[in-house]
């Protein structure tokens, strides 16, 4: 997976601005898209960001984090609460409802603390596990998801296992679209700088990393914490846009999904992600009859992947999930 | 050449791993723009050594001082921050940058520029790009590297991965360092582009340079000062022609004739 620096857009500020752009410009037309359609949109956009914001974790620094949906449900839960319980008694005589400019103009707080409150959960977990490696992390991050599931299910402010409901549905095609392009601005923006090159180079090889001054945990820390910040934004656009939000919404498998979207887009390769977190939304349309079969179908294209693209280095990664005695041969993220 | 403050210096320094010593009570001192060459056998304990002065492992008994600053117990990544740099003895460059980028992660931990004036692409954030881009290039530019600069680091020929490794290194403007093995694999013509490297860093650069090396022509041939370890201890220390004509370090490196004592 190589890339030269070269290759480096010099004004990524640009393609930011073209992209708000559009989302201003979906939301004008947005009349004119049927809710159906809107709708997948909405999903696409939201998927984008999760997946772009793993891919920074995963793909860019090389870390095997399983709980992503749950940096993801912090943010749903606490813009929930939010919009749901806390601007509407601080002000009571504002009009509540989702397209009202109340709810539009404080939405963009709103969103900015969802994903804050996410980013110091990623601290929380990243801070002490990023010490670990490989294996070990993955069991911390799983055992972080199930514990943040279960604390939902069982707390009754936010509906224990009931879930929230009656949320308002203030992401429109504006915010999710624009959330969208500023996340990918945001980590092709990093990226693409030799503060950026940082996060490759642990990935590469930690060992030289540290020897080349670079403070590794730092970097592993905060590619995790900007990781838990954009799910946290797209964890509130997502509560917004359904308007009910259960725990069993954010477990193991929804983490899943978003691996298996910065898989298919290539590990460490922002646009390749947004492609597959794109396809992947449709996907689940396409496959709404099927639902139950899901997981077989998106198990069966991680296979096919592996089979047809064996040089991309996706294949260690994903052997370290698969029980030692089923593996072929060992192989090294850093062969 | 001042003797009063050295660089480096190692006072009675052990290192254990459970119930195996694998340093015992070694000293050492490497004065500024020293050219030092440290030797031993194969399991000798110089790999050690060099993993307790970059911070790999911390030594269990005994002080390591750089520019008369404790340094033992410090993470690898601020050591280098102080200004001691080393290359690996099995070629480490980072496989998914390319030759110029390898270069420039010495500047990483350096860089004015956080993470917030990255991404928001300020105008130091391009002042800075440019002069750090600058400076790597010209580092290539002195040692011949300059038109690989876009090229995959791992696509260099082998001896060109180990003079990219030296150059990384070099990058951080080090005070100090440290190489290990780095004629290993080499073939003749390379061995002698290498010492010639050494040279010229030393030269140039005013780099104090520790050279654990297996290859005695090498080390021989360009160092000024040698150490010799064995079995986790300092065996003695000298010019090349005192450390060849040391009967202890030819004993330890051919073997003591057994049967005489036995008689």
């Amino acid at each position: 997976m190589f890339r030269s620096y070269h290759a480096r857009i010099k004004n990524p500020r640009l393609a930011l601005a073209v992209g708000i752009a559009m989302a201003v410009l979906l939301q004008i037309c947005g009349g004119w898209i049927d809710p159906y359609t809107t709708q997948i949109i909405l999903f696409a956009s939201i998927n984008v960001i999760l997946a772009v914001s793993l891919n920074l974790v995963m793909g860019e620094t090389g870390q095997f984090s399983l709980c992503h949906a749950a940096f993801m449900a912090v943010g749903a839960y606490t813009s929930a609460l939010l919009t749901g319980k806390a601007l509407p008694v601080l002000f009571p005589h504002l009009s509540w409802t989702g397209a009202s400019w109340a709810s539009q103009l404080t939405f963009l707080p709103v969103l900015i603390v969802a994903g804050l409150i996410a980013a110091f959960a990623g601290l929380i977990v990243g801070g002490p596990s990023l010490r670990l490696r490989g294996d070990y992390l993955a069991m911390v991050t799983l055992g972080f998801g199930e514990i943040i599931r279960v604390l939902l299910q069982n707390a009754n402010v936010v509906g224990g296992a009931r879930g929230m409901e009656g949320i308002l549905p203030a992401t429109n095609l504006f915010w999710a679209v624009g959330a969208a392009f500023v996340t990918l601005y945001t980590m092709i923006a990093l990226v693409r700088s030799t503060y950026g090159r940082g996060f490759l180079a642990v990935r590469d090889d930690e060992v030289a990393a540290a020897a080349m001054g670079i403070n590794t945990t730092r970097f592993k820390v905060t590619a995790f914490v900007i990781g838990a910040f954009f799910a946290g934004v797209a964890g509130a656009l997502y509560a917004h846009a359904v308007e009910f939000i259960s725990p069993e919404g954010f477990n193991f498998l929804r983490s899943f999904e978003i691996i298996v979207m910065v898989i298919l887009g290539g590990l460490g390769r922002p646009v390749g992600v947004a492609v597959a977190a794109i396809l992947i939304t449709l996907l689940n349309e396409g496959l709404r009859d099927l639902s139950q079969y899901r997981m077989v179908v998106y198990a069966l294209i991680i296979i096919l992947f592996m089979i047809f693209r064996p040089t991309e280095s996706l294949a260690p990664y994903l052997a370290r999930l698969v029980p030692q005695r089923f593996r072929k041969q060992s192989t090294s993220i850093n062969a | 050449m001042s003797h009063s403050t050295p660089l480096l210096e190692v006072r009675n320094c052990t290192l254990g791993f459970g119930g195996i010593a694998a340093l015992t009570d070694v000293s050492m001192t490497i004065r500024e723009e020293e050219l030092l060459g440290l030797i031993g056998p194969n399991g000798a304990g110089k790999t050690s050594l060099f993993n307790i002065l970059t911070g790999v492992y911390k030594p269990t008994e005994g002080d390591i001082l750089f520019d008369g600053r404790l340094i033992d117990g410090l993470p690898p990544h601020a050591i280098n921050g102080l200004g001691m740099a080393r290359t690996f003895q099995n070629i480490r460059l980072f496989g998914s940058l390319d030759v110029g980028m390898n270069v420039r992660t010495s500047f990483i931990a350096k860089l004015r520029n956080g993470l917030i004036n990255t991404v928001r692409r300020g105008r130091s954030f391009h002042g800075e790009e440019k002069k750090i881009l600058e400076e790597g290039r010209r580092l290539l530019a002195y040692f011949g590297l300059e038109e690989a600069s876009a090229h995959p680091s791992r696509s260099l020929p082998y001896g060109d991965q180990r003079r990219l490794e030296i150059v990384r290194a070099l990058a951080a403007k080090p005070r100090l360092l440290l190489l290990d093995e780095p004629a290993a694999g080499m073939n003749p013509t390379e061995k002698e582009e290498l010492k010639r490297l050494i040279g010229k860093i030393r030269g140039e650069f005013g780099t104090a340079v520790l050279l654990v090396e297996h290859d005695m022509k090498v080390v021989m041939g360009i160092c000024e000062r040698l150490y010799v370890m064995d079995q986790g201890k300092m065996l003695a220390t000298g010019t090349p022609a005192e450390i060849r004509a040391n009967p202890k370090v030819i004993a330890a490196y051919l073997g003591e004739s057994r049967g005489k004592e036995k008689e």
